[in-house]
């Protein structure tokens, strides 16, 4: 059985970037056209992975980069999770590919954004499938970088302004990682993940590895965007265009932030109570503090932005629980959130298309002239603060069953509570925006293009029957996903059997 | 002499023009035989953006981009990119192309030189005016 086009995921968005930055000035409509099918090809290739899992064993394979065996060479691992996160990033890097045809017709140089785009698939593709500590680490600085870049698109002085702070921000959590994978390989004499915690549960846990955990934590947190190193966010998501601020908000922080946190401390570092708790607080404080500010502002994005430190929050805290529930939870809350955010980021630039601005106050009932927007926000909203058929309200279900069920009863409380605040902030965006008079200080309204309305009522659709996927017969989708992070140091055994097989 | 006002004195020009051919011909051969010689891609590369910085430094900027406009810059590191990417994807799947370490070369010094060019050239522009902190 070949394997080889498991590289595509790399090699196929790192190819046609550099081929648009080559054509892409010269001929029009280039790099449109290349992030088009380099999304298709890889959602394609997603869906292939997915099944060639379900045919394998173990529900893992490794293909070895340039045949040297694993400690030594460079191994991909694709294992139930890789392939979750591989099918949600590619899928949603497809529909924002095809929202931004014509949202982009608002900046020049139309080619770099697609550029810079595909550089930042290639680096989230890259980070979610290597099984190399270090590899992981270059992936996530190449996504990274590409998101400093995108951030400044606009190059006005606030966006600009946001981008060095991320920037800055995003480059000390880069050292902090560094520092935890070089104080790591001192360790253990090792980098590839798998390896590294066979090394780590012969030797003793000294004080390095908490050490290396706080580091992690704090290195990941940033990137994901937890409370107390959440300031990048609040001003990048809403200096982006809108399409990156989907993407940014929809899969950027939750493959750079929560993916790699949960691989690392579950599958390598192995998870001890203490770092489980902190998890567990830290998720605690962002939820409340995100809801909390959310609800006084004004700019649609920035609301949006808060929501999304809040809905994170959520999701560490139940990968905090540890409990097999609270980890079906995490993921399938954070399935629910990547599809809602995006579509709510996509209606913002919407808005922002058709009106030229973003302020609410300025906005109102607008539901009349763009009645797909207006439902879709919504079904969004509603979603995210989980009304019962919506996807949104089946994760945070879980979520709340499992922290009742792991005894913490008031945290359950919080996320109740954090989640009425939640459609208190949607419904409010809805009241300002879609409802009620059309204000008549907005001089001209203009029609939503099809290429920005098909991907968000695609989105839409998925929040609406998301609940399937909790089904026993859609497969091993979630399952296969839960189970290689409750399989936690068992990694490393299905790691060295998958490559004798 | 048209040039007078800007750029450095008319002996570092004269003799600007005089060298920087021969230190762009010689960085050109530092990368193409690296791989028999002494030398490499990273070195023949820095030498080939050290001609262009010095019609820079002689010059001023004006003149230097006008030799090495941001057009033919992006399109060099594009290419060089391609032609990686592309010796990259054998030795991925397994095969081993040592014919490919001269290409890879080039390519390696094509990139250093433009980025090490681009690096100066953003320094040259981005200094604050006069009277700004």
């Amino acid at each position: 059985m070949r394997q080889d086009f498991v590289l595509l995921f790399i090699i196929a968005p790192l190819f046609l970037a550099v081929g648009t930055a080559l054509l892409g000035r010269t001929v029009k409509q280039l790099g449109f056209m290349l992030s088009c099918a380099c999304g298709l090809i890889l959602c394609f290739c997603s869906f292939m992975v997915f099944g060639l899992l379900q045919k394998t064993p173990a529900h893992i394979f490794i293909y070895k980069v340039g045949g040297h065996l694993p400690p030594f060479g460079i191994a991909l691992v694709f294992d139930g999770l890789s392939s979750f996160m591989l099918i949600l990033v590619n899928f949603i890097s497809l529909l924002v590919a095809l929202y931004s045809f014509r949202y982009m017709d608002r900046y020049t140089d139309k080619w770099k954004f697609y550029c810079l785009f595909m550089f930042m698939l290639a680096g989230m593709n890259g980070l979610i499938i290597s099984g190399d500590l270090f590899t992981l680490y270059v992936f996530l600085e190449v996504a990274s970088v590409a998101g400093y870049a995108l951030v400044a698109f606009g190059t006005e002085a606030e966006d600009l302004e946001a981008a060095f702070k991320y920037a800055v921000m995003g480059v000390v959590a880069s050292i902090f990682i560094l520092l935890g994978i070089a104080l790591l390989y001192s360790y253990t004499s090792t980098l590839n993940m798998a390896d590294m915690a066979f090394v780590l549960a012969t030797k003793p846990q000294g004080a390095l590895v908490a050490f290396v955990s706080v580091l992690f934590l704090a290195g990941f947190g940033l990137k994901s965007a937890m409370v107390p190193f959440h300031a990048w966010l609040p001003d990048a998501h809403p200096s982006a265009p809108a399409p990156i601020s989907a993407l940014l908000s929809g899969v950027f922080i939750k493959t750079l932030g929560v993916y790699a946190l949960a691989r690392v401390f579950f599958n390598v570092l192995g998870v001890s109570q203490k770092a489980l708790f902190i998890m567990m607080f830290l998720g605690t404080v962002s939820m409340v503090v995100g809801a909390v500010l959310a609800i006084s502002q004004r700019d649609i994005k920035r609301m949006l932005a808060y929501s999304s430190i809040s809905q994170v929050g959520y999701i560490i805290f139940a990968l905090g629980l540890g409990t097999p529930l609270g980890i079906l939870g995490a993921l399938f809350h954070l399935f629910n959130h990547a599809i809602s955010k995006t579509m709510l980021f996509l209606n913002s630039g919407a808005i922002e298309y058709s009106t030229d601005t973003r302020n609410m106050e300025k906005l109102g009932g607008l539901n009349s002239r763009l009645p797909v927007t207006g439902s879709t926000s919504f079904i969004g909203g509603l979603s995210i603060s989980g009304v019962p058929p919506l996807g949104g309200f089946w994760s945070k279900l879980i979520i709340i069953l499992a922290a009742v069920q792991a005894g913490h009863f008031i945290f359950a409380l919080i996320a109740v509570l954090v989640s009425i605040v939640t459609l208190g902030y949607y419904l409010k965006f809805q009241r300002f925006v879609f409802l009620g008079k059309l204000n008549l200080g907005l001089s001209k309204i203009r029609g939503i293009p099809l290429s920005m309305t098909i991907p968000v009522v695609i989105l839409a659709a998925i929040s609406i029957v998301s609940v399937l996927l909790l089904m026993p017969f859609a497969g091993h989708f979630l399952d296969s996903a839960c189970n290689a992070l409750i399989a936690g140091n068992l990694y490393k055994d299905s790691f060295w059997s998958a490559i004798i097989w | 002499m048209k040039n007078n006002e800007i750029g450095m004195s008319l002996i570092v020009k004269t003799i600007t023009r005089l060298t920087i051919g021969l230190i762009l011909i010689y960085g050109i051969y530092i990368s193409m035989f690296s791989s028999a010689h002494p030398g490499g891609g990273f070195a023949g590369g820095v030498i080939i953006a050290l001609s262009f910085i010095h019609i820079m430094l002689a010059f001023g900027k004006g003149i230097a981009l006008k030799k090495l406009t941001g057009k033919i810059i992006v399109s060099l590191m594009s290419i060089s990119a391609l032609l990686i990417i592309c010796l990259a994807v054998p030795n991925f799947i397994g095969k081993d192309l040592r014919e490919g370490i001269p290409v890879s070369d080039i390519a390696i010094s094509l990139m250093v030189g433009m980025g090490l060019f681009l690096a100066f050239m953003a320094l040259a522009l981005m200094t604050p005016h006069r009277g700004q902190s």
